[in-house]
């Protein structure tokens, strides 16, 4: 056939109705931002962890808003120690006898005794549950018996002596006299007691022995109240059985200023000092602060610390690293070997040194926030650099520079964003290590932050060490929220990183 | 390789050398209160200072402190917490217990990580590589004071409870006799502490290391010529995925010298953490220093170490070649 001189009756015009040239997406196009979304949604785990991570952040921030009282307020209040080491309780479950408050424990005949009277005197129950009453250990020859009880810690915080102005007398009276609830008891005639030792103890109200043991008629305490002496001006509730001549103050200082010394008690006093009835979520510390309300303290302290301090470093390594990268060379042999030397510093020894020197003048926050940065930034800009090493000598980067960009614009607007993947994850997984070495830190006692207002999870922990046998929750809650914190956020970091990963794309399907 | 090693170690002891300046002006700088605790006397005082060299300029200062220290290998005496003894020596008796936790923790803690970490490999993606895998995210991420916690309350105080007799005391035994068997049960408790994490971390990293080897394609090959999974897994996958697992052990090896600050101080190990804590506290300058130098050298000889090793392992690896 003559390709050459083709009729031109043998051409036909094509179907103007069909469309010619490349078919039309019907699928819209995935950005990068949504394909990192999508694959980490896909990533059950890391969903779950960021919900947790989520859940502790609103933890830190509203608590302090919500579990506020007046009781976690009055920071600087001597009457915490009253409340130390009291159990967590919630009010809701306690009717069900959990998270009541109360503890489990083995007593002799003496301490049973002693604590009983306290239910004897203010009604208030103190051993809801008597496992296992009266048996004696050891043998026959042995004569003490036990009690294995459920005993509430509250109530067990039994009475105090307390000394008052007449002013605060006349208005603890004023207000039994409003809400019909007992806050002082009669007072004791110390004369009766036998012992030199329970002279102070304001929970003896009864006859006792040389021992403290309780002396008792018919199975009944004798009670040894005052009921002489100086008109105590007295003119509120009294307790069942007075006939109006006990005594509920003893009398001191001067004619003119005179003192009262009454017993209260304390799961009363704390109502009307504070307005509620004590109740305490997570319990309280040796201290008597309330648990709940620090831990949140501590915990928006370290997560800021953590967050501030992943920032800065991805900030300074990004641009350390970046100039290193970009130019290579000299600068970036002088970098590195400056590098070598402070990463070779234990971090100890830096943080140390950071406290002896910093601390005095700008805090410990502070120096321990300079001791972090110092070397943090090392892993950020090892990062960075390795980024820039790959991508500088591309061809778009060549045509870009070609096309007269500037250095500068080169290294962020062109190179750097392919480091922000890795960067971003870097940084998210390196909020757990800052936690992780504050928090060891402020345990092992080189960095100070305890404070009435200011504490962190490191130090709640460390306060709470001593007392791992008798008052686990202590420090039981402050583990748990550091290991939740912990996990969510390595599992969270991890599902971040695969799904920065743009290799491992469509790999899991 | 020798030239390399050799060169490696040089470069070392420059960074030691100026990481060991840098502590020293940085303590130079703190301010100088005068030691009181030899007597308050103003004439004991001035001839301490002069005697110690206190009183000339810092440049001279520093040459005295590397003459006695590095080169003359006197780290002086302690001035707060062991008055008067010598530093070198203290440190030395407190080294035993810590390099003895570290030790058992390790003999325990590799051959458990490493088992793991192979099963779970060879396990891939099944319920036992789930289960593994689970449990080392869970004790990678907590921390080992958690654990500590926990050891501590479990076994120390409620198994008391159950048993009805002590089967692990709070803390360490006294005393010297460091490989009687009442020290290793003491020991128990900071072992447990210690060894999970390090069991996760060797877990996770043998798995994943052999996961990577087991799909190449040698392995194939090692099979189609007849060799047993078995026998194809112990003689090649394991091998090679030993290369970098190898130098991750040898660096932990050498940590056992440094061992945990927060478990010696939980456990109440009488170790060098401790010893360095409190010479923070108490600001005991001399036992500052050569505790400083003591973990810069370790850090640094574990790094080092864990560069070699890549070389020792696997023959094909020439480090440092151009």
């Amino acid at each position: 056939m003559d390709y050459q001189n083709i009729p031109k009756e043998k051409f036909v015009f094509a179907d103007p109705n069909r469309r010619t040239g490349d078919k039309k997406f019907d699928t819209k196009p995935v950005s990068y931002a949504k394909d990192v979304w999508t694959r980490f949604c896909k990533n059950k785990s890391s969903v779950v962890a960021a919900c947790i991570i989520v859940f502790l952040l609103l933890f830190s921030i509203l608590v302090p808003i919500i579990a506020s009282t007046t009781y976690s307020e009055a920071l600087t209040d001597t009457t915490y120690l009253q409340y130390a080491k009291l159990t967590p309780k919630n009010n809701l479950l306690a009717p069900l006898g959990i998270w009541d408050g109360c503890q489990k424990t083995t007593l002799n005949k003496a301490t049973y005794d002693y604590w009983q009277a306290i239910t004897e005197e203010t009604g208030f129950t103190i051993m809801p549950k008597i496992y296992k009453a009266g048996y004696s250990q050891g043998g026959p020859a042995s004569r003490s018996t036990y009690y294995d009880v459920k005993i509430d810690t509250y109530i067990k915080n039994g009475m105090t002596y307390l000394t008052l102005t007449e002013a605060q007398f006349k208005d603890i009276q004023a207000w039994q006299n409003e809400t019909g609830i007992q806050v002082i008891y009669p007072a004791v005639n110390i004369k009766k007691i036998k012992n030199e030792m329970y002279k102070s103890d304001a929970n003896i109200w009864y006859e006792n022995d040389m021992k403290g043991a309780p002396i008792m008629q018919n199975g009944k305490y004798q009670d040894i109240y005052l009921n002489s002496g100086n008109e105590d001006g007295y003119d509120s509730l009294r307790i069942d059985g007075d006939d109006g001549s006990l005594r509920y103050a003893r009398i001191g200082g001067t004619s003119d200023n005179k003192s009262y010394i009454v017993r209260v008690f304390k799961y009363t006093y704390f109502q009307y000092r504070y307005g509620f009835e004590p109740s305490f979520l997570f319990g309280t510390n040796a201290k008597g602060q309330d648990l709940l309300t620090r831990l949140a303290a501590g915990a928006r302290f370290s997560l800021v610390l953590a967050v501030c301090i992943s920032a800065i470093n991805l900030f300074i390594g990004a641009i350390i690293g970046s100039i290193e990268g970009y130019y290579g060379g000299a600068i970036d042999i002088i970098i590195e070997r400056i590098i070598d030397i402070l990463g070779g510093v234990p971090s100890m020894v830096v943080m140390a040194l950071f406290q002896l020197h910093l601390a005095s003048k700008v805090g410990p926050v502070w120096s321990m926030a300079f001791a972090f940065i110092l070397t943090g930034w090392i892993g950020m800009s090892a990062r960075t650099r390795m980024q820039f090493y790959r991508f500088k000598r591309q061809e778009y980067v060549l045509a870009a520079r070609t096309l007269g960009a500037s250095d500068r614009r080169l290294m962020f607007k062109h190179i750097f964003p392919n480091a922000m993947g890795t960067l971003i994850t870097g940084s998210v997984l390196s909020i757990p290590g800052v936690i992780f070495s504050e928090s060891s830190l402020t345990y092992l006692g080189i960095v100070n932050l305890e404070s009435s207002t200011q504490t962190s999870v490191g130090t709640l922990l460390s306060n709470g060490n001593g007392m791992l046998a008798s008052f686990p929750h202590i420090i039981f809650f402050p583990a748990l929220f550091i290991s939740l914190l912990e996990i969510s956020f390595n599992l969270f970091g991890n599902g971040l990183r695969d799904a920065f990963n743009p290799s491992l794309k469509g790999i899991e399907d | 390789m020798f030239k390399y090693v050799l060169k490696r170690i040089g470069l070392m002891l420059v960074v030691f050398f100026i990481i060991i300046s840098i502590c020293f002006v940085l303590v130079k700088l703190l301010p100088n209160t005068e030691a009181t605790q030899f007597g308050k006397d103003r004439a004991i005082i001035e001839q301490r200072r002069a005697q110690l060299g206190y009183d000339k300029p810092l440049i001279v200062q520093y040459g005295i402190f590397i003459q006695k220290t590095l080169l003359g290998f006197n780290w002086g005496v302690s001035e707060e917490l062991y008055r008067g003894q010598d530093v070198w020596q203290i440190f030395v008796s407190k080294l035993p217990p810590t390099m003895l936790v570290n030790t058992y923790t390790m003999l325990i803690a590799v051959p458990i990580g490493l088992l793991l970490g192979i099963y779970s490999a060879l396990k891939k993606n099944k319920w036992q590589d789930h289960v593994i895998s689970t449990g080392v995210m869970i004790f990678i991420s907590v921390p080992s004071y958690v654990y500590a916690f926990l050891v501590q309350y479990l076994l120390c105080f409620k198994l008391t409870g159950w048993v009805g007799k002590e089967v692990f005391p709070l803390q360490m035994q006294a005393g010297t006799d460091y490989f009687s068997w009442g020290m290793f049960v003491s020991l128990i408790p900071a072992i447990l502490s210690l060894g999970f994490g390090t069991i996760a971390g060797l877990a996770r990293y043998t798995r994943a290391e052999l996961c990577e080897v087991l799909t190449q394609e040698y392995m194939l090959l090692a099979r189609t010529k007849g060799l047993t999974r078995g026998q194809a897994t112990v003689r090649h996958a394991l091998r090679n995925s030993m290369v970098p697992i190898f130098p991750m052990i040898m660096g932990e090896f050498i940590g056992i010298i440094g061992g945990s600050l927060i478990i010696e101080q939980i456990f109440g190990i009488p170790g060098v953490g401790p010893l360095y804590i409190n010479s923070i506290t108490a600001r005991d300058y001399n036992f500052f220093m050569l505790l400083s130098a003591f973990y810069t050298i370790i850090g640094l000889a574990s790094g080092l170490l864990v560069d070699l090793s890549y070389g020792f392992v696997d023959p094909r690896i020439r480090m440092g070649e151009k």
